[in-house]
């Protein structure tokens, strides 16, 4: 499992390599914080209402039941409000990808144009406005268009996440040598050839970040689908959860797979994508 | 789909010999028209999405307006209440407190467990895995999670070993229920600082610290002269997020204590919808320009302070 033996240690040493035993031993013990409430979601929703109701925690669940999975999916109607999540995070993680390459992309070539490179400061400005400052002129417009549905949700994630991805991309763009696009130039391409051909292939990994980001925020974002999309049957999964509150009750047991079944969906993608989350936040933080 | 023009390598400057030479040239050589067009969707919606609500927005701070309907313009009396609504200075002073406790004891945790990880620990990829994991839950979803734990389990551990001060739920304390939304945002927003971490510690070479040891310096004095000037910059933009991120406290709050008891933990973004949706907006558009102002002046007052002193190792 762990690479320091093989990664850190030149061969003839690699009898001698010690591992930190103390620091192993301390970190075991703060995981278990992190695991606690996770190991509770998952043991609460494999019990029966009966067993569930008294609220303790780290009783088995006996009998094992799936009970609570099939009252959640049907109570809360789940499939819809996973419809409309899904829905919203793929318009937010084409979006984002899409429209941030491209900007990064004219933004670096046309680095020395003064319309560009204040652009590029224009949309950095986004990361100092906080959403609560827009959001109550943004409520009013959006219903004023129409877009206080799903379409308007997936449209202001894309906005918000305009100047990290921008910022992402452009760091990224600068370090592909002009000379590889040059000799396709000559060859005969247009930019937007360029582009998707050459450009757009070479971002790839940055895209991967800048998605499975896109896919997390969209995912479990409470605030903007709560205060946009104004028909509740269109609510978002994390908006369903607050809405069920009361019916929940204490009726844990189909609190806790609602929870878990909303939670699954990002575990899942981070344990395929951790690469790129890990290397979206570091290169994110030095630029 | 356009004619092919090629654009020059940044630093090239030969086609300019025949114009004066100004500092930019914005129209030579020819640019290629549709490189607008790759800016303009992210240019437009920006301006649609945020830059127009904003001025919009900023215009009814100024106005008596609830949201819809008619309205009067009210000059900067808005401002002024704001200024004197207890709930609102309230919700101010408990938001600055609790940024401020929240980023200190999340940057330590997370620097201590950044240097951990990047010791020679045993299972350090599996522990890695874990320990990020808490950025991909919902914040709303975990406080509920929480909120059952604080409410139930707690008192029932503490009412077991027979401590009585937790043997109720903090929650329902206004004056411990702040610590649970604390303890909620670390668990929650531990793995991004942790990761910076991260990223900073291993840029520190193996060597400083070898000839630290021959010189006979103690961990704790490797940590403090040498570990920590050398990441001070990582310590600086975990900082900066962090505070922003808690200044901004919204889903976890709603979750966990819905800003009570009382208005005990109600936040600014908190004060700001509500009031909205109590139907005022002028008024609350007021509160959020405020807000804005407050949140730019801590983001320039914290660069300022450690402008020249950040360093991001070697």
């Amino acid at each position: 499992m762990s690479t320091a033996s093989t990664s850190t240690a030149p061969r003839r040493m690699r009898a001698k390599v010690r591992y930190n035993v103390p620091a192993t031993i301390i970190l075991l013990v703060c995981a278990i914080t992190v695991a606690i409430p996770l190991f509770v979601t998952i043991n609460m929703s494999l019990k029966t209402t009966a067993q569930a109701v008294d609220g303790r925690a780290f009783t088995l669940p006996a009998p094992l039941s799936g009970d609570a999975f099939a009252e959640a999916w049907s109570l809360t109607d789940l499939p819809r409000a996973l419809s409309v999540s899904i829905f919203i995070t793929a318009i937010a993680v084409v979006g984002e990808i899409v429209i941030s390459s491209l900007a990064a992309y004219a933004i670096v070539r046309n680095w020395h144009r003064r319309l560009f490179r204040w652009s590029f400061f224009y949309l950095l400005a986004a990361m100092f406005i906080p959403f609560p400052v827009v959001a109550l002129p943004q409520v009013q417009m959006t219903g004023m268009l129409g877009l206080d549905n799903p379409v308007g949700v997936a449209a202001l994630h894309i906005v918000f996440a305009l100047a990290f991805n921008t910022m992402l991309f452009t760091a990224f763009l600068r370090s592909i040598p002009i000379s590889l696009e040059e000799s396709m130039r000559i060859d005969g391409a247009s930019t937007w050839q360029v582009f998707w051909r050459l450009i757009f292939p070479l971002l790839g990994p940055m895209s991967a970040t800048v998605g499975i980001f896109a896919f997390l925020q969209s995912w479990n974002d409470f605030m903007m689908p709560s205060l946009i999309i104004s028909d509740p049957r269109l609510q978002t999964v994390p908006v369903l959860q607050s809405m069920f509150q009361d019916q929940f009750s204490n009726n844990y047991n189909v609190s806790f797979a609602s929870y878990l079944m909303a939670m699954a969906p990002a575990i899942v993608a981070y344990l395929l994508a951790q690469k790129w989350v890990i290397s979206g936040l570091t290169q994110g933080a030095v630029k | 789909m356009s004619e092919t023009t090629s654009t020059p390598p940044r630093a090239s400057t030969p086609q300019r010999s025949s114009a004066p030479p100004p500092k930019e040239s914005p129209n030579s050589p020819k640019i290629d028209p549709i490189y607008y067009f790759f800016l303009f969707p992210a240019l437009l919606a920006f301006t649609l999405a945020i830059t127009v609500p904003a001025i919009v927005g900023f215009g009814y701070s100024f106005t008596n307006s609830i949201g819809f309907g008619d309205w009067e313009f009210t000059g900067i009396r808005n401002y002024i209440a704001v200024f004197r609504d207890e709930g609102i200075v309230g919700a101010y002073l408990f938001t600055l407190g609790f940024a401020l406790v929240t980023v200190i004891i999340t940057n330590a945790i997370a620097f201590f467990l950044a240097l951990g990880l990047t010791a020679r620990i045993r299972f350090q990829r599996t522990l890695r895995t874990v320990f990020v994991l808490p950025m991909v839950i919902s914040g709303i979803i975990i406080a509920y999670v929480f909120k059952f734990l604080f409410s139930n389990t707690v008192p029932a551990i503490a009412q077991t070993l027979g401590i009585d001060a937790l043997s109720q739920s903090i929650l329902a304390n206004e004056n411990l229920a702040w610590i649970a939304l604390v303890i909620v945002h670390a668990w929650s927003t531990i793995p991004p600082a942790l990761l910076i971490y991260i990223a900073g510690l291993v840029t520190v070479p193996e060597e400083v610290y070898e000839a630290a040891s021959i010189d006979g310096a103690s961990p704790a004095s490797k940590l403090w002269h040498i570990t920590l000037p050398l990441v001070s910059g990582y310590v600086v933009i975990n900082t900066i997020l962090g505070f922003k991120g808690y200044l901004n406290a919204y889903d976890i709050v709603v979750g966990l204590t819905d800003g009570g008891p009382g208005v005990a933990t109600r936040t600014v973004a908190m004060s700001i919808i509500r009031g909205f949706e109590g139907g005022d907006f002028g008024y609350q558009m007021a509160n959020a320009a405020v807000f804005f102002v407050i949140s730019i002046i801590i983001a320039i007052f914290q660069l300022r302070l450690t402008r020249g002193k950040a360093s991001f190792g070697s």
